[in-house]
């Protein structure tokens, strides 16, 4: 860097004048790579690290009493998939469902914030916000309550026979909608909602509001506005919603854990149990890239598909 | 799409095309917009309305485009009430302030935005010919963030004229460039309008801009329509303060009417005499009535007080002395204090440059009694004078975004339209 500094070659200037300038110019050119810093320390302990750690875990072999040894054992991975894939299925339908939900719930939602709001604006904005007062996990929890069988909301729903339909599609059990892939899908649909509502929130305001006008003016009916206007601008938002949803959703083990059963387990779920209980590593490990791999590869898909390839 | 048609379908052939606005206003809670306001606009006309920030000109060509509702009366295109049609079923287009060209969508596409609603099919060949009509051809598939502010200005036209429609509402539609661009812009506007044949609603704060496009300029001023004419009508005999100093500069000067005779009024101002013709005075002319008596700065001369012989018998005389002289080139601008006003101006063009004439010089201000004109004394002197504002206020004045909340629709100040345009 400070080599750069020095190839081109000093203005004829002042000696005096020179010295003065060249330090501070080279600080100048300096200060960026400074700034990066903290934030590339950050992550290289935090993710470079574990990560490389990790990588190495998931190909060795061993056990925890005899200690795990590298091996470059990739059958690890082979194994793992073919023992897990039911739940890594079940991780991609579950987040897909959420996301979903979420975009459906969240679009009208931040529709409203940016545009009908007026001066309501930031009160919903904070109540959109507002559960991060409180930890994930305790919100999780109070989930169980509203979803308790014999609760209120069973029962409301019970009388609709809205679970009549849902035992139909598999996504209750009789009476109960603890402990069944709605309970999952709805902790996960709560849980990320505002990941989803933000993104769109902030593209959908960015949008001029004269361009909905000059829609108009062109003989756009409201619909058409949307469609050949709104929603084009607010791709941005919609990709980036549906991936801050879809990951950590695909990657969650808390809603699955607290709100499901073993039926609903998730591939979060597998991973923290081959970690935490049956303590076999590789497995984990392997796991786990397995799940980035598979993220990785439907976020490229999305984002080749949503064609903002500028966001990334 | 279907209502489009039937909408420019029910116009009977020959009923005209004449934009009418009958008592039409608006109000936001306490604030009056627009008073109740009758305007007509002939058809195939370039029509102007020009007025200082918040006047309610860009309320007035909201109305006719559809964007803002009436709190009263009506609007009528020909002879179809359109008044409470949405914007998208009116047979009228409008060129935005800062344009809001789609920013997703390229040159082509914004272009064809209004035909393809309409349900056309075959686009190609009227946006090429319409890309060309602008001079725009080669850069069809750019995107407008791409394109010279010059250039989006243009696209924004093409993408209104395409759809033909019986009026053009342009909402400053020059505000966003610099003054040279805006000069051939001006001609640009102009050449096409001839070249459609379309009726032009153009609203500008900018009184040159006004008086080179429009054939007809109606000033606007705090919500009311003040005088309405041809642009040297309105230059020539101004009808009240604000037009005199809005369009160009007067010196107006406070007199008091001695006697009328023959077709000419008499008046006193500052110890002396000046005369009117009866023709041009807009108030009653009674002896004993107080007056505003005006001249236009370059229909004055100025002649040194001890040549003051020279001076041809039957004109207007003040006398007074230099106080500042500002060499223009083409021109040299004089304020003369005298007893009957202050900072009175002469602009007088340098053919022979008298070098005499410099500030602190006793001088005789003098002019043709023909050019002068006589206003209702009881009016503000200083209405409509143009005070030096940041340019920006003026662009962002009555931002459609902000037009609709009752608090910030008077504010000229444009701080709420300020934010829109640098989101933008």
């Amino acid at each position: 860097m400070s080599s750069t500094a020095l190839t081109g070659p000093p203005p004829p200037a002042p000696a005096a004048a020179a010295e003065e300038a060249a330090p501070a110019r080279r600080r100048g050119r300096l200060t960026p790579y400074l700034l990066l810093l903290p934030g590339l320390l950050w992550l290289l302990v935090f993710f470079v690290l574990p990560v490389v750690y990790q990588a190495s875990t998931s190909v060795q072999t061993g056990s925890l009493e005899a200690g795990y040894e590298v091996t470059w054992r990739f059958a690890t991975y082979t194994e793992a998939l073919a023992e897990y894939w039911p739940q890594f299925l079940r991780s991609v339908l579950y987040a897909g469902t959420a996301t979903a939900l979420c975009l459906l719930l969240g679009y009208p939602l931040a529709y409203l914030i940016a545009f009908r709001a007026g001066r309501w604006r930031n009160l919903i904005m904070i109540l959109v916000i507002a559960p991060f007062f409180t930890s994930f996990l305790v919100r999780t929890l109070a989930w169980k309550t509203i979803l308790a069988d014999g609760g209120a909301v069973v029962d409301a729903l019970n009388t609709l026979h809205v679970l009549d339909v849902t035992a139909g599609l598999g996504l209750t059990d009789g009476e109960r909608v603890l402990a069944t892939p709605l309970a999952v899908v709805c902790g996960l649909t709560y849980n990320f909602l505002p990941f989803m509502v933000l993104p769109l929130y902030t593209s959908l305001e960015r949008i001029d509001p004269r361009l909905h006008e000059a829609a108009a003016d062109l003989y756009a009916r409201p619909a058409t506005v949307f469609r050949k206007v709104t929603l084009p601008l607010s791709m941005p938002g919609v990709t980036a919603g549906t991936l801050l949803t879809f990951i950590p959703a695909g990657g969650d083990y808390v809603n699955a854990d607290l709100l499901g059963s073993t039926d609903t387990r998730m591939i979060g779920n597998v991973v923290q149990t081959q970690f935490l209980r049956v303590l076999d590593y590789p497995t984990a490990a392997a796991l786990s890239f397995i799940l980035m791999a598979v993220i990785l590869v439907a976020v490229s898909v999305h984002i080749r598909r949503s064609g903002t390839e500028d966001l990334v | 799409m279907r209502d489009v048609t039937e909408t420019t379908g029910t116009t009977a052939p020959g009923d005209g095309g004449d934009v009418r606005l009958s008592g039409i206003s608006r109000t936001y809670g306490d604030f009056t917009a627009v008073h109740p306001l009758d305007l007509t606009v002939p058809e195939g006309s370039f029509f102007a309305l020009l007025g200082a920030s918040g006047c309610g000109k860009t309320t007035t060509l909201r109305m006719i485009a559809g964007l803002e509702e009436p709190s009263s009366g009506s609007v009528h295109l020909g002879r179809q009430d359109v008044t409470r049609l949405p914007p998208y079923k009116r047979p009228v287009n409008t060129v935005f302030q800062s344009y809001a060209l789609f920013p997703h969508l390229d040159v082509f596409e914004n272009v064809a935005f209004g035909l393809r609603r309409r349900g056309v099919r075959s686009v190609r060949k009227q946006v090429r010919d319409m890309l060309d009509l602008v001079q725009l051809g080669e850069h069809a598939h750019r995107k407008p963030h791409q394109l010279s502010g010059g250039q989006q200005q243009r696209v924004a036209v093409a993408r209104a004229l395409i759809n033909h429609p019986k009026v053009l509402l342009l909402d400053e539609p020059l505000g966003a460039l610099d003054l040279k661009l805006r000069r051939r812009m001006q001609l640009e506007l102009k050449r096409i309008q001839t070249e459609v044949g379309i009726t032009f609603i153009h609203v500008t704060h900018d009184q040159e801009e006004a008086m080179t496009m429009a054939d007809t300029v109606a000033v606007m001023n705090a919500g009311r329509v003040e005088q309405l004419g041809a642009p040297a009508d309105l230059y020539e005999n101004p009808a009240t303060t604000f037009v005199a100093n809005f369009l160009g500069t007067s010196n107006l000067i406070e007199a008091e009417v001695a006697s009328t005779a023959g077709g000419e009024i008499l008046v006193r101002a500052g110890g002396g005499g000046l005369g009117v013709p009866a023709g041009r005075c807009s108030a009653p002319a009674g002896t004993g009535a107080r007056l505003l008596v005006g001249v236009r700065p370059e229909k004055a001369a100025l002649t040194l007080a001890d040549e003051a012989g020279r001076i041809p018998d039957g004109r207007n005389r003040v006398t007074g002395v230099i106080t500042e002289a500002s060499f223009l080139g083409v021109s040299t601008q004089y304020l003369v204090d005298s007893p009957a006003g202050k900072g009175l101006a002469v602009y007088a063009q340098n053919v022979d440059r008298d070098p005499r004439l410099a500030p602190g010089a006793q001088v005789v201000l003098h002019w043709d009694r023909a050019h002068t004109f006589a206003l209702d004394a009881a009016q503000d002197i200083e209405a409509g004078v143009e005070r030096v504002e940041p340019a920006t206020a003026a662009r962002t004045e009555e931002a459609p975004g902000t037009a609709g909340n009752p608090a910030r629709a008077g504010s000229t100040g444009g701080t709420g339209g300020g934010v829109k345009e640098a989101a933008g």
